[in-house]
Order: C-alpha cells, then sequence, then structure tokens
C-alpha cells in the first residue's frame, strides 16, 4: 500500500502579467513523496521562477512527512528569493497548515483564480 | 445502577508505512455511525494516521515481523482509541515545533506528529509499557465538542 503522488507542472502568467510556476499535486503526500514534491520543484529553472503556487486540489492525504516535504520546499524557495503560495487545501488541511505555521512562509487561497489575483 | 454501553472495534496493522490508512479508515467509520460532525472526524483521522505512523517509524522501529494494535472503543458520546506497538515508550514530549526555527535550519523539519495529534482530539497520553514492550498512545474524542 505505498502511498503514490502524482505532480506535474502548468506555467501560467497571473492576472498582472507575471510567470506563475503551478506545481498541481495529487494522491497523497507522505514520506515517499520526496521525489514528486522536491523532484518537482528543484527541476524549476530557479533563474526564471520567481513566483510559484502549489495546487492541492487533488491531494488526498498529506501527513507530517508530507508536510515536512513543503517546509522543506519553503526553506529552498525562501533561500532562492521565490513567492510561494498554495491553494486547493481542505478546510481541515487549511487548518492543520495554519497549525504549524506554513502560513507565515505561504499564504493560502481557496482556488487557483484568487492565487493568481493575488500575485 | 447499568455501565453506560461501550462498543470495541479491534484493528491489526502490519509495521508498513501506509497501513494507517486502514486504521483511519476504521476510525472514520466508527465515528460517522456515532454521529461525529465532519471536521471532527478529519481531525480523529489526521491524529489516528499520525499514532500510526509513530508506531510504525518509531515503535516498532519499521520491523514488519512486529504489527500495531489499533483499539477502538466507542461509548455514548466520547471514542477512544489506543494505537499499541512493541517500542519501548517516549521519554520525553519533544518541543512543540516552530517554524521560524525550521525555516532557519535550527529545527528539522519534521517532528510535527505529536503536536498535531495533542491539537487535534480532546486528550491525548503516551504510556510506556511494562518491560518496555507494548506501549501505548490513547487519543480520546468527544462527541460534544463543536467543530472549529
Amino acid at each position: 500500500m505505498e502511498s503514490v503522488t502524482k505532480a506535474h507542472v502548468d506555467q501560467l502568467k497571473s492576472p498582472s502579467g507575471y510567470p506563475v510556476a503551478i506545481l498541481r499535486f495529487g494522491g497523497d503526500i507522505a514520506s515517499t513523496s520526496r521525489e514528486a514534491v522536491l523532484g518537482t520543484y528543484e527541476a524549476l529553472p530557479r533563474e526564471t521562477t520567481k513566483l510559484i503556487l502549489l495546487d492541492f486540489t487533488g491531494v488526498d492525504y498529506i501527513n507530517s512527512s508530507g508536510i515536512a516535504l513543503v517546509i522543506q520546499l519553503l526553506i529552498q524557495a525562501a533561500n532562492a528569493g521565490q513567492t510561494v503560495c498554495a491553494f486547493g487545501l481542505s478546510a481541515h488541511f487549511t487548518k492543520v497548515f495554519t497549525m504549524v505555521g506554513i502560513t507565515k512562509y505561504a499564504r493560502l487561497f481557496p482556488n487557483q483564480a484568487e492565487a493568481l489575483a493575488a500575485l | 445502577m447499568s455501565e453506560p454501553k461501550s462498543t470495541t472495534v479491534e484493528v491489526r496493522l502490519p509495521t508498513k508505512m501506509g497501513y494507517e490508512k486502514v486504521a483511519m479508515s476504521t476510525a472514520s467509520a466508527v465515528a460517522k455511525l456515532m454521529g461525529f460532525p465532519e471536521a471532527r472526524i478529519e481531525d480523529l483521522k489526521t491524529a489516528v494516521a499520525e499514532a500510526c505512523i509513530n508506531a510504525i517509524e518509531h515503535g516498532n522501529r519499521l520491523n514488519e515481523k512486529l504489527s500495531v494494535g489499533v483499539v477502538l472503543q466507542a461509548g455514548t458520546d466520547t471514542l477512544e482509541v489506543k494505537v499499541i506497538d512493541d517500542g519501548t515508550g517516549i521519554r520525553k514530549q519533544p518541543a512543540k515545533p516552530d517554524i521560524d526555527r525550521k525555516m532557519h535550519g535550527e529545527e528539522g523539519p519534521r517532528g510535527m506528529g505529536m503536536f498535531l495529534i495533542q491539537a487535534l482530539v480532546d486528550e491525548a497520553e503516551w504510556v510506556a509499557g511494562g518491560e518496555g514492550k507494548s506501549s501505548y498512545v490513547r487519543l480520546v474524542i468527544r462527541l460534544d465538542k463543536e467543530a472549529e
């Protein structure tokens, strides 16, 4: 019963015209998701990627190991001068992300349109 | 005076990451039968998952010869969950995770499981087993607690 994480990247522009990389995740985010979460992030070109959205709309389950991977992504992004926001979390995981303090370093939005509009 | 009725459900999980989802599903089904609101069921699922992950990873140290016991006891307005492993139990509670310290590399990115358990249920206690075996975490969630 290995958890499976799906991940792919879409490149869009915000309503203000800024390029935005959207990392779309699906399935589970757990300890086995390192490559899907960090590998996908690390494959983005650093010089041209300054705005990143994490799309959790298709995610069914996130555990503390998965949250730790998101924090590792945020650390790398902060060191690279990138801005990260997230959307598509359920009400429960919005609460969990808030509890652990992730919202201090990544704003959460209910959906892609609101996230893009805020960038 | 008669004792309040309670119903017990037991699950035995293999010591393999991922099988915590079986305990989550079982806890969710029992809580639904008891009439818990959806938000509290989600809290319970995360707390049970984290307790099982700790039992698999730290209690049984990923030893696949061992198993993790999950005992759910449903009372009239309280659901108690015990997650039992063959570890020696925890010696001391880890410090509350600090996102600023994590972001600045002063604390590892992991170590949030016990914090989440305590934050999401009404009671949580960790009990070391006798002779260093059958340690357990006991979680309690109450039906009268309003969903936040």
